[in-house]
């Protein structure tokens, strides 16, 4: 979980990162997408560092679900009597509680997402469109719907990884002793960062600053 | 002054094979200075009197140090009082009139035995994995002959204080017992004396765990809620780097 979790989390760093591109231009935002198709030639041929990150990405998010659910079948084998009264939480966390239909969430909205930008199946620029014209169109102020969609995508992720990255502190050992609070602030903060910053993107585009 | 009357939902369960079930009860005249055990008392001499099977739950010292007394009360292992056990929850915390439901830990590795009664036997096994220090018996050395860290004796000792309810347990959304299993290790793992065994103790204690059957911990924190001893969750932590440093 912790491990494949942190692969994505780079990967969602990267994500926004390119995403906020976006700000200095079509040109430049377009240029970095050709980029990361050419990236390496001649030396190796085109899409090999894109086709790596894809695969190394497919695998950490199939592993990611597999540990999942063996957890959640774990712990209803290890629980096989349910209790009467319904069991009211005491630790205040409400990320916490939200992670297994939260994943869930983010899987279907994954779905989506790619079919809109990446495969541009669902996006009014289409395929043919460049990357910026397929960003710009897919979140048109008319297009609202989807813009929702995203938000309450990423919000999911954002509790997804508050809780998350701090699991994953724990889980590797790293959470102990002084650097627990640290830490536990930590994975506030930068889910917190990450999901600001994708969603200026949308935001951005859906009240003109972008167009 | 008058007591409380208090209508209870009681977990009934003659022994391991039977089903079991909740019963309704209503004890009356209930003091706001009792215990919680205590008021179980005034309905099971009641009981015994109309020729019933008084209700079975663990309990010895009743002053909230042994870890024997244990229940599920309206859905929160040892009550909605923080850092309490059962045995010295009072029963001022509740109101008149109010419906109490009063059930077992729930857990595979912690069978029912009778009632509000559960084998906790499982946690033994995971302190004669590792949870001890090997050194010659004889007579005690003398104090201060090996110097611990005044932090160090202070975090150790807390974590000592797990006093192996199994509420942890009970209250874990995964039923896993790494709190308790966390604080042994963090007690032992933080002396001079727990070094030499350190890797070998956290590896064997986990490893015994799961063999337990118990579930996996995904740090919900509602072990460290319930804890009546308020064992952090950062031992949790403690355990997963001596655990895969031993790896
Ligand atoms: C508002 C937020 C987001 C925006 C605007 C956005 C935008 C994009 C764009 C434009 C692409 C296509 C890149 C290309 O054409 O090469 C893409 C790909 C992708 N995005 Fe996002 N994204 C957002 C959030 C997310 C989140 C939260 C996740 C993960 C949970 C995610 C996962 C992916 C993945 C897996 C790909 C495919 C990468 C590949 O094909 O190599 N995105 N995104
Ligand atoms: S960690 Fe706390 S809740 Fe768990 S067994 Fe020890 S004292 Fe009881
Ligand atoms: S009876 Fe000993 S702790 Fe409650």
């Amino acid at each position: 979980m912790a491990v494949t979790g942190a692969v994505m989390v780079l990967f969602l760093i990267l994500h926004v990162v390119g995403n906020l591109k976006v700000f200095s231009g079509a040109e430049s935002f377009n240029e970095y997408a050709h980029w990361l198709r050419h990236v390496g030639e001649p030396a190796v041929p085109g899409r090999t560092v894109l086709t790596l990150i894809e695969v190394v990405l497919l695998v950490s998010v199939v592993l990611h679900m597999w540990a999942a659910i063996s957890l959640t079948r774990r712990a209803r084998k290890a629980r096989p009597v349910k209790y009467a009264a319904r069991r009211k939480s005491q630790a205040s966390g409400y990320a916490t509680h939200t992670m297994r239909y939260g994943g869930v969430v983010i899987v279907l909205f994954l779905i989506w997402h790619l079919l809109d930008l990446t495969f541009a199946t669902v996006n009014p620029a289409g395929a043919a469109g460049l990357p910026y014209d397929r960003m710009v169109q897919g979140f048109a102020p008319e297009r609202w719907p989807v813009t929702l969609f995203y938000t309450l995508a990423l919000v999911m992720v954002g509790l997804h990884l508050r809780h998350g990255l701090w699991s994953a502190f724990q889980t590797l050992g790293l959470a102990s002793g002084k650097a627990y609070r640290p830490l536990k602030l930590a994975a506030a903060g930068l889910s917190a960062v990450l999901v600001l910053a994708f969603l200026s993107v949308p935001f951005a585009i859906l009240i003109g600053v972008v167009k | 002054m008058s007591g409380m009357n208090l209508t209870l939902k009681v977990w009934r369960q003659k022994g391991p094979a039977d089903e079991g079930r909740m019963v309704t009860y209503h004890v009356e005249d209930v003091s706001p200075d009792m215990s919680f055990l205590e008021m179980l008392d005034v309905l099971n001499e009641r009981l015994i009197l109309e020729g019933d099977d008084p209700v079975a739950f663990d309990h010895d010292c009743r002053e909230g140090i042994c870890g024997m007394c244990g229940m599920v009360i309206n859905g929160v292992a040892h009550g909605e009082q923080r850092a309490t056990t059962t045995c010295q929850l009072h029963m001022r915390h509740f109101k008149d009139g109010d419906t109490i439901t009063i059930e077992p830990w729930r857990a595979a590795p912690f069978p029912v035995v009778k009632d509000l009664v559960v084998d906790r036997s499982a946690f033994d096994r995971i302190i004669q994995a590792g949870g001890f220090i090997s050194v010659p018996a004889g007579s005690a050395p003398d104090a201060h002959t090996i110097p611990v860290k005044k932090a160090d004796a202070d975090a150790a000792f807390d974590a000592a204080t797990c006093i192996g309810c199994g509420a942890c347990v009970a209250a874990c959304p995964n039923g896993s017992a790494s709190l308790f299993t966390a604080a042994k290790i963090t007690h032992l793992g933080l002396l001079p004396q727990g070094q030499p065994e350190r890797d070998s103790r956290a590896k064997a204690m986990v490893e015994q765990m799961d063999a337990e059957g118990f579930g996996g911990c995904t740090n919900t924190g509602e072990c460290t809620a319930v804890c009546p001893k308020g064992i952090p969750l950062e031992t949790i932590a403690r355990m997963n780097r001596d655990y895969l440093r031993a790896k």
